[in-house]
């Protein structure tokens, strides 16, 4: 199993492939999740499809560089500062609210 | 030009005393102290008047010209728009003969009015608003009379226009008067419009000449009248091509110019509005319904005379109104009751004759022009007495109708002998002032061959002094009546109710007396040596001196038969006068009716303009324009519901919008970029 998984070297396109998937289904989650939570969940899904796409331009255009593989970093870095930021408004918001239901909060509309 | 003394080069002084009363009455002193505005802008008005006749005495020591004419002068021009190079509007100063005697008769009457309204007012209410407006009155007919253009002429009779409106609307808690005001305003502003139009036609073709003319013109502006009235252009402005309904152009400025003249002085058929003026103070008839505004018509004419001179159909047309409404508001005179309103019809009746007898004037024959400015000079004078002491007259008893007066010589005796003096003058009655200036007018029209208008002009003096006498008999002579007729009314004299009528006070008499002395000596201020119409070539012929006998006899004649008359009616049995006026019947009462022009105006105004014109332009204005408008605001609701929808508030359908317009601009690009 090992051995054949060592065997396996996808090219660009099949990585490509894989990446579109994890960032169609952050989006998909972003839309349906109704728990603020669970849409921060999803954002991160396309977060990490970003970040994995600069890591294999790196690897397959520019191998000897270490460009890709740095803003990787800074999108990790980012992502867990943001979720920081999310998590705090979401403490608050509950305390305000008592729901986190991203259905409820319509008052742009009232 | 000589050496000006103070007075001739500063002669912007006279209108600018009463402007700043006016802004001081007006803005600070009328809440805080009713006599002391009062005071103020009497004393204002006395100040100016004791400037004007400094002002004529040094103008009359004046060199004269090569011609023997007085010098025009233009002391003060200062620019005030300016729209290109030779169309500018200037603010100033113009002195000439008529100019000058326009600024003593307009400052002496006033001042004097300002003093008689202390007394006439007393106690009153608008007392501070009332010399407020008496004292822009006076600074707009200053600006008027002596302004070197069209354009300040123009603004300044918008002004008196609108003192006059304020003034007649000064008991505004009476609905006579507010309805008197605002006939007043659209009667006049109507005719105005003429005179706008008459501005506009005569500068537009003045302006191309004067822009032909390069250096000849120089230091003038298009509508000075000096550039005006240059013998030069006006026979450019003749020899214009431009017809107008088969009109020539001087022709057609010149009548248009005439109708807001003839709107100022009431001329037939836009008489309408100054009896009804009568609803304002008596003062303010004396003055500005009598005296002065009133002839602002007759002054225009006067002052652009060469221009109407140049035009004989100008001049037919002022001749044939003027004598027409001589001789028709006569007639309306001899049968009101109200003792005001025969005195505005009589004179309606003086202005038509001022204005036929600028009509009669030409070159050839210029006494007519001396002749209407002589007696516009005479008039001011006793038909200001006249309505002063009519005003002290109604300060008595309390009515304006004569048949509730009657045997008031006795309890009035100095209102009695200067009301019967300034009678006797505008009947005609030598040697007082209004026979010298109707001998005047009744001789320039013989001598110019206008035998007609001579004739009517005969007639016309002939009525004035029958319908005078008329309420001077019905008012002082007889018994009286109606003694205990104050008991209804509410008026603020209330202590004298009971009493018997008094004479006037102090404050009243002392006007009056100073008019009753004017009204001796103006006819013999030699008013027609001075106001002369200089002929085109600058030479004044030999003046012409004396009473004509051929007219004066005539004329005097027909005031003595006026009179007469009138003593045989009311003087006597009342039967005489009531049988007379049951043996005319309908005639009379057609006339007493004033030819029923009131009902006509109103039947063209209400049933004509207001249904058929402006109903129709009402509705489309209601239901296009604002329907349009409407509409417009109705579209846009409506979209806004549309799109309302839209705004859920879920933050997740607008994700879902958001994303389905990333993936439609990815398919766009993708599907245009391809190779």
């Amino acid at each position: 199993m090992v051995e054949y998984l060592q065997s396996l070297t996808p090219d660009l396109n099949t990585w490509l492939m894989f990446t579109s998937a994890l960032f169609a289904l952050g989006i998909y989650g972003m839309l349906s999740r109704r728990n603020a939570v669970g849409v921060l969940l999803s954002l991160e899904l396309c977060l990490n499809a970003g970040a994995v796409n600069f890591a294999l331009f790196n690897r397959f255009w520019s191998p000897v560089q270490v460009d890709g593989a740095v803003m990787s970093l800074f999108v990790i870095a980012i992502a867990a500062a943001e979720v920081v930021v999310a998590m705090a408004i979401f403490v608050a918001l509950f305390g305000y609210r008592r729901t986190v239901d991203v259905t409820q909060l319509n008052l742009v509309r009232e | 030009m000589p050496d000006l003394s103070f007075i001739l080069s500063h002669a912007w002084l006279i209108p600018a005393l009463p402007l700043a009363s006016f802004l001081l009455v007006g803005l600070v002193l009328r809440p805080l102290h009713k006599p002391l505005a009062g005071a103020v802008a009497t004393a204002a008005v006395f100040a100016a008047a004791g400037l004007s006749w400094w002002l004529a005495f040094d103008y009359l020591h004046l060199p004269k010209t090569a011609g023997g004419a007085l010098p025009v002068l233009v002391p003060t021009s200062v620019e005030w728009l300016r729209f290109q190079e030779g169309l500018s509007v200037h603010l100033g100063t113009l002195l000439d003969p008529i100019s000058v005697m326009l600024l003593v008769v307009v400052t002496t009457v006033s001042a004097l009015v300002h003093l008689y309204s202390t007394g006439y007012l007393h106690g009153e209410d608008g007392y501070g608003r009332y010399f407020t407006f008496l004292n822009l009155f006076t600074f707009s007919m200053l600006g008027l009379v002596l302004a070197p253009n069209l354009v300040q002429m123009y603004v300044c009779w918008e002004l008196v226009g609108a003192s006059s409106f304020f003034l007649i609307g000064y008991y505004y808690d009476r609905p006579s008067a507010v309805s008197a005001s605002k006939k007043a305003f659209i009667v006049t502003r109507f005719a105005d419009l003429g005179f706008l139009l008459g501005i506009l036609v005569l500068g537009y073709y003045a302006f191309t000449i004067h822009a032909g003319m390069g250096a000849a013109a120089a230091g003038q502006q298009a509508l000075d009248f000096a550039f005006l009235t240059r013998p030069d252009v006006l026979s450019q402005l003749q020899a214009l091509q431009g017809q107008f309904l088969g009109i020539g152009t001087l022709t057609l400025a010149a009548v248009l110019i005439y109708t807001g003249g003839a709107g100022k002085s009431a001329m037939f058929p836009l008489h309408i509005w100054l009896p009804d003026a009568m609803e304002g103070p008596t003062p303010v008839s004396a003055l500005i319904h009598a005296a002065t505004m009133v002839v602002a018509g007759v002054y225009l004419v006067a002052r652009s005379f060469p221009i109407f001179a140049a035009s004989a159909e100008a001049l037919q047309v002022v001749m044939v109104v003027g004598a027409f409404t001589s001789l028709f508001a006569a007639t309306i005179g001899c049968t009101q009751d109200d003792i005001k309103r025969v005195l505005a019809f009589s004179t309606l009746s003086q202005l038509g004759y001022m204005m036929f007898a600028l009509g009669v004037a030409s070159y050839e024959h210029p006494l007519g022009y001396t002749a209407s400015m002589f007696h516009l000079f005479t008039h001011a004078f006793f038909k200001a007495l006249l309505f002063l002491g009519a005003g002290s007259v109604i300060h008595a008893v309390h009515t304006n109708n004569i048949w509730q007066m009657g045997g008031l010589r006795k309890y009035m005796p100095i209102t009695h002998g200067l009301f019967l003096l300034a009678t006797l003058a505008i009947a005609g009655i030598p040697p007082l002032a209004g026979f010298f200036s109707k001998d005047e007018i009744l001789a320039a029209a013989l001598h110019s061959g206008h035998t007609v208008v001579f004739g009517v002009g005969l007639l016309v003096a002939g009525m004035t002094a029958f319908y005078m006498f008329r309420i001077y008999f019905v008012t002082f002579w007889g018994e009286r009546r109606l003694s205990h007729l104050h008991h209804q009314d509410d008026h603020s004299h209330d202590d004298h109710s009971h009493a018997d009528p008094h004479e006037s006070p102090a404050v009243m008499w002392i006007p009056m007396a100073v008019l009753g002395l004017l009204t001796i000596g103006a006819g013999f201020v030699p008013i027609p040596e001075w106001v002369r119409l200089v002929p085109l070539d600058g030479k004044l012929p030999e003046a012409h001196h004396g009473v004509d006998l051929a007219v004066a006899i005539p004329g005097t004649l027909a005031g003595v038969i006026g009179i007469a008359l009138a003593w045989f009616f009311y003087a006597g049995d009342p039967q005489r006068a009531n049988s007379a006026v049951l043996k005319l019947g309908r005639f009379y009462a057609v006339i007493k009716a004033k030819f029923y022009f009131d009902e006509i105006y109103l039947f063209v105004t209400k049933s004509i303009i207001f249904r058929l014109i402006a109903g129709p332009i009402a509705w489309f204005d209601r239901m296009v324009v604002d329907g349009l408008v409407n509409a417009t605001g109705w579209v846009t609701r409506l979209g806004g519901t549309a799109v309302n929808a839209s705004q859920t508030g879920q933050v997740q359908t607008y994700g879902s919008w958001l994303m389905s317009g990333v993936v439609l601009a990815v398919v766009v690009l993708w599907a245009t970029t391809r190779q």
